[in-house]
């Protein structure tokens, strides 16, 4: 039997679902490990990255400002541009906003209030790597749980996004005014994917859904193909 | 060197913040039309030289200090 992918799951000050993306991402089949904010490096064989949900340096200036600038990140941007999957979830997709691997901003919810709650998600489009396993306009039930968390772009960028399916998932109903409401975003090349929704609290049907371990399966395949290359390229 | 940075959200952006501080001032008596909250940030800069105390602090906005695609910024460069 191969080895389980090994997927890199980036800690920062104030994150706090590190540990629940880690066990979730081991419940479909990966060998988390985690990576710290002051590491200039990825951990050895590192296949996927996923940068968890949390407040990361306490939600200071923006949220996800400080962490798009942590040490750690230089080597998250040089991953993602070797095409290496990087999945953002919640506090994690603010930061790639941040950071500028991913389209967008998150801004603070419209009612200014913190929702938390399961919500539906609609597949706009399966045909990226995180979504493999789900099929377009399946619904998802995720719980979500963010004070900000409405993603905005301008209508020129929201347009080429939709135009090139870079849009990936719509919440149902509307959850924090986020524009078109998106809850999810890849990037032009597809291999960085931010969501709102907290897959990693969705793996297990016992606990309301296990939607997300769609999700989470499929980047852990994408984890695997990317290793795959990795692999023929030092052949 | 000092420099003052003031980060607004940009025209046209929903500020709830700004709406939620307009309505409670209503609430006392006040006759607000429009309220905007955005972030004042005062450095003190190793540079000497205004015009390069001014060309860093663009530099810090765009990196860090304000995202341009919500936020508009003003940067005032003081003598100390």
């Amino acid at each position: 039997m191969t080895e389980k992918p090994r997927v890199a799951v980036v800690t920062f000050p104030g994150s706090n679902d590190d540990h629940d993306a880690a066990w979730a991402l081991g419940a479909v089949g990966a060998d988390p490990v985690a990576a710290w904010h002051q590491d200039a490096q990825l951990p050895t064989g590192t296949a996927a990255v996923v940068l968890p949900g949390g407040f990361s340096y306490g939600d200071y200036l923006r949220t996800g400002a400080i962490a798009s600038v942590a040490p750690v990140m230089d080597a998250v941007r040089a991953f993602a541009t070797a095409g290496g999957p990087v999945l953002g979830i919640c506090n994690g997709f603010q930061t790639l906003c941040e950071a500028r691997l991913l389209p967008g901003v998150l801004r603070p919810n419209r009612q200014l209030e913190f929702v938390c709650e399961d919500v539906t998600v609609r597949v706009e489009n399966a045909d990226a790597p995180f979504l493999r396993r789900c099929s377009p306009g399946q619904e998802l039930v995720i719980p979500v749980k963010h004070g900000e968390g409405a993603w905005y772009a301008d209508e020129g960028t929201f347009v080429r996004l939709a135009a090139r399916g870079q849009i990936v998932l719509r919440y149902a109903d509307d959850v924090n005014g986020a524009l078109g409401n998106v809850a999810g975003v890849v990037n032009e090349a597809r291999n960085v994917m931010g969501l709102m929704p907290h897959p990693e609290h969705a793996v297990d049907p016992l606990l309301g859904s296990g939607d997300g371990g769609l999700l989470l399966a499929a980047l852990v395949d994408s984890a695997a193909a990317f290793r795959a290359t990795l692999a023929v390229a030092v052949a | 060197m000092k420099a003052v940075v003031m980060v607004r959200p940009k025209d046209g952006i929903l500020d709830p913040q700004g709406d939620a501080v307009r309505h409670s001032l209503r609430k006392l008596g006040f006759e607000v039309s429009g309220t905007r909250v955005g972030r004042l940030i005062d450095l003190e800069l190793a540079a000497d030289d205004p015009a390069e105390a001014e060309a860093q602090v663009e530099r810090m906005c765009s990196e860090l200090l304000a995202n341009p695609l919500i936020e508009s910024y003003e940067i005032v460069v003081e003598d100390a």
